[in-house]
């Protein structure tokens, strides 16, 4: 699948536009979700292409997720009365993927040296310790995170839209610029240079690649989309809260990888969905029960983690490719059936 | 000082607990090269049925006889059903995440979230020496049991054909066929061993600091992949050294600095070994190639 | 005389395309049999078919018994023994390890201890290096670790894939004659896949050229040996 630069541009613009359209049709709440749905496909679509491209597994996407969160807050103070407030999201933004880029950078150089499970294991482990970290740096908040002020519509569109639509328009925007940079990426030299390091260390060593260099600099640039991620939830939110961004979250992030297809980026918005509206569906579901109110508690969360667990477990033996691939894989056959097409799809 | 020696006590007999646990990481590692990431959730589980039990009977021991017996139940299934399907490393470590969350899920539906008292065989009074307060009998109970434990681990490995031929379908799985062994048969047996062995350190741990809830395996599982790791996924002796030291480390973080530092304190020791020693510190014959 | 390995029709290989296309071939009872052939004819491929390593289509017929449906780990139960390419010496277990799993599943404590003290004897460097891991020994230890190992299991029939790479002309030599030696004072059957024609054919009894996958000869050692268009052709000396 090579794509030329300006497609991809052509691509990422288009698909925003009619995005954007789309929240016309969408009430505030599920406004709301679609903007949560984009910023986790920000981090899944930084994740899936790590792994996919480098075969480093990182189960530490949320801490990376969470320093966008602390970033966005010290880029919305760093600008307060400095820039005019308008312009202080898109400080809190920058800020949020410059954060957690460094914090990529330092694990991207540990993990350059480190194989799949070893990764895994430093960057969960990372990922526990967060709480620890946020309890013992009183400038992060303790357990109680940190709050942004509230920002509402600006004043040009608040007759026209509400707050949710405001922000998933935003969420969206800023999903577009990622998926466009990491599709740009890995149609480019790097993206080559990344299956090169995956496929065999050694030989891209001898063809002139620094693997490390090139794991390093896939690190990054994950984690930048996980930072970007952050920042958006954390302006969704007005705050940041260590405890949203523990293993759970870390894991739920795997299985959005998975869900659609390790290495595809498309695919990646379908993992989004599925991670974010599946416990809402599910919760829905569950509330229509009339259950105890222990009973609920314990479903609550509980019962999307089993399912994901599952799906996690079925896709990984029955499906390496994720549901995409599913659907692709369908397609071609469908047209293998038809004996004049030649068929010329290669991953 | 007298707060010195208690701490160092009490290290001990936790690191005797993740020495044991680590060990069912290397046991495994030993006989699949894979890293269980589910090891812990299976622990937990296997541990929540043996206090269901014990809760019914009244008795300690049966408790951890089902622990014992639900552990390996769970490493025959899941080496079965589940992690077969592993293709690569990174397929392995997924496909345990996936155990890891059913597992979790399952617990939270059926226990609650909630933390669950778990009942000691022994008074876990630390015993005064001199004015200063050392180990209870509970610590000598599980220092015992995991010293015991070892030494049989051990003696099977380094000294009977059935050790050999674990080692050998690890190593070289192929190979081993030619020769007759039968491998797949020694993977599943490694991770019933394994998995019975994780669930008895679990059970053992529960009444410490640990706790026991269906999220208990996290924090649990990271300071065993540290020892691990430490000691070198190959060497039993590693882990029980590795264990010794991070059990050490822990206690007198929580000590001195409270316990929520202790994972700063696990993650600083795992990045330090991992970027200055990652073949760890026991490196065995062959170096590990990360 | 009976076939100890009779092979009918035997195709196998990695993905779609086989590698092997309806070979035969028989190796008598007793007897040394070679394969020779070009790199990449197929040999180690017929090897590890014959093994049970790779799917296959055929009959491999050991003793006149049907191996189809035998797996991998029984087949030396039933008396085949496979030294493969690159010896799979395994690495991180001594020598005296190595030598007891070869005969592990045959053989009690002590009949097991005699039969590794036998190989000790013949491959005496061995016996001096039997606490050593597999990765510190030398190439010709390694080959001979690899045999005597084999042997430990007391096989009726030895797969033996190049144990002359990488050895020299003299550990070769002494090799090949301890293989015609055993056949000739124990009976044991051969087939021996080599790129050394000429060494493999001055001990074997009959010989067989793989050409992409396929048997191009098959006769008599010493009839191979003097046709000179097939050296040229097949064999390259
Ligand atoms: N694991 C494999 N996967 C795919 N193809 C293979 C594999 N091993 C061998 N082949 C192919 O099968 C063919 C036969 O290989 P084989 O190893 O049997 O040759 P050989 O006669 O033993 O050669 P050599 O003398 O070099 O050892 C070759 O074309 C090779 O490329
Ligand atoms: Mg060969």
């Amino acid at each position: 699948m090579n794509q030329n630069p300006r497609r991809i541009v052509l691509l990422t613009v288009g698909g925003l536009v009619v995005a954007l359209a789309g929240t016309f049709l969408l009430d505030p709440y599920r406004n709301y979700l679609l903007a949560l749905v984009a910023a986790h496909l920000c981090a899944i679509a930084g994740l899936s292409l790590l792994i996919g491209r480098t075969g480093q597994l990182s189960l530490g996407h949320a801490a990376l997720m969470a320093a966008g969160g602390y970033g966005y807050v010290a880029g919305v103070k760093l600008g307060d009365g400095a820039v005019p407030d308008g312009l202080q999201p898109v400080l809190g933004l920058i800020v949020a993927v410059v954060t957690a880029s460094v914090v990529g950078l330092l694990l991207g150089l540990a993990g350059a040296r480190l194989h799949g499970p070893y990764l895994a294991g430093l960057t969960l482990a990372v990922v526990l310790a967060l709480p620890a970290l946020t309890s013992q740096i009183p400038a992060l908040g303790g357990d109680q995170g940190l709050m942004v002020p509230f920002r509402s519509v600006p004043q040009a569109l608040s007759s026209l839209i509400a707050l949710e639509q405001w922000q998933a328009w935003i969420a969206l925007t800023v999903v577009a610029v990622v998926l466009g940079v990491l599709a740009t990426v890995d149609a480019g030299a790097s993206g080559i240079r990344m299956r090169a390091v995956r496929d065999d260390e050694v030989a891209a060593a001898l063809a002139g690649i620094r693997p490390g260099r090139i794991k390093v600099q896939a690190f990054v640039l994950s984690a930048a989309a996980a930072g970007a991620g952050g920042g958006v939830l954390c302006f969704v939110d007005s705050g940041v809260r260590p405890g949203g961004y523990g293993v759970t979250l870390s894991l739920l992030l795997v299985v959005g990888v998975v869900v659609g297809g390790t290495g595809r980026l498309a695919g990646a918005a379908i993992g989004a969905a599925l991670v974010v509206l599946l416990p809402w569906l599910i919760g829905l579901g569950t509330s229509g029960l009339d259950l105890p109110a222990e009973a609920a508690q314990r479903l609550d969360g509980n019962l999307a983690v089993l399912v994901f667990g599952l799906l996690l477990i079925g896709l990984t033996v029955a499906a390496p490719t994720g549901a995409l691939g599913l659907l692709t894989r369908a397609g071609a056959s469908r047209k293998r059936s038809a004996p004049s097409i030649p068929t010329t799809s290669k991953d | 000082m007298d707060r010195f020696v208690f701490l160092l006590a009490t290290g001990i007999a936790d690191g005797v607990v993740f020495a044991l646990f680590a060990l069912s990481l290397v046991l495994i590692w030993r006989s699949t090269r894979i890293i269980n990431f589910a090891a812990a959730a299976m622990a937990v589980t296997a541990c929540y049925l043996a206090l269901a039990v014990t809760d019914l009977t009244g008795s300690y021991w049966a408790g951890l006889i089902i622990a014992v017996l639900v552990g390996g139940t769970l490493g025959w299934a899941v080496e079965r059903g589940v992690m077969r399907a592993a293709r690569d490393p990174l397929s392995g470590v997924i496909l345990a995440i996936g155990t890891v969350m059913v597992l979790q899920a399952l617990t939270g539906i059926l226990a609650g979230p909630q933390s669950r008292p778990a009942p000691v065989p022994f008074g876990d009074r630390p015993v005064i020496v001199g004015g200063v307060p050392t180990l209870s009998p509970y610590d000598l109970f599980v220092i015992a049991v995991a010293v015991t434990l070892t030494a049989g681990l051990h003696t099977l490995f380094a000294r009977t054909s059935l050790g050999l031929q674990m080692r050998a379908a690890a190593f070289a799985p192929e190979m081993s066929r030619l020769l007759g062994v039968p491998v797949a048969r020694m993977r599943t047996l490694g991770w019933i061993l394994a998995a019975a062995v994780g669930a008895l350190a679990v059970l053992l741990a529960v009444p410490g600091e640990l706790g026991l809830d269906p999220h208990a395996g996290d924090p649990l599982f990271v300071s065993a992949f540290a020892v691990a790791v430490i000691g070198g996924l190959d060497s039993a002796e590693g882990a029980v050294i590795g264990g010794l030291l991070v059990g050490v480390l822990v206690s007198l973080v929580t000590g001195y600095l409270g316990a929520a530092v202790a994972p700063l304190g696990v993650l600083a020791l795992l990045a330090l070994v991992l970027l200055v020693r990652p073949a760890g510190l026991f490196a065995g014959v062959e170096a590990r190639r990360v | 005389m009976t076939a100890a390995l009779e092979i009918r029709r035997l195709t196998a290989g990695y993905g779609a395309e086989p590698v092997l296309r309806e070979v035969s071939l028989q190796v008598p009872d007793g007897q040394v049999v070679t394969l020779l052939g070009a790199n990449g004819a197929g040999k180690t491929t017929l090897l590890r078919a014959v093994s049970g390593l790779l799917p296959t289509t055929g009959t491999v017929l050991l003793r006149e018994q049907d191996l189809s449906d035998v797996p991998p780990e029984q087949r030396v139960r039933r008396g085949l023994a496979h030294v493969p390419e690159g010896r799979g010496v395994i690495a991180e277990l001594t020598v005296e390890e190595n030598l007891r799993l070869g005969g592990l599943w045959r053989h009690g404590r002590t009949a097991l201890r005699e039969r590794t003290d036998a190989e000790y004897q013949r491959f005496e460097p061995l016996a001096r290096r039997r606490k050593a891991l597999g990765h510190q020994l030398s190439g010709g230890e390694r080959q001979m670790l690899a045999l005597a190992r084999a042997l430990v299991a007391a096989p009726d029939v030895l797969l033996l894939d190049e144990p002359s790479l990488g050895l020299a002309p003299q550990v070769v030599h002494s090799i090949m004659q301890t293989l015609r030696d055993l056949c000739d004072s124990t009976g044991l059957t051969v087939l021996l896949a080599e790129q050394n024609a000429a060494g493999a054919l001055s001990i074997a009894d009959r010989g067989v050229v793989l050409h992409l996958g396929e048997v191009r000869s098959d006769g008599p050692a010493a009839q191979i040996a003097q046709d000179e268009a097939l050296r040229h052709a097949y064999l390259g000396y």
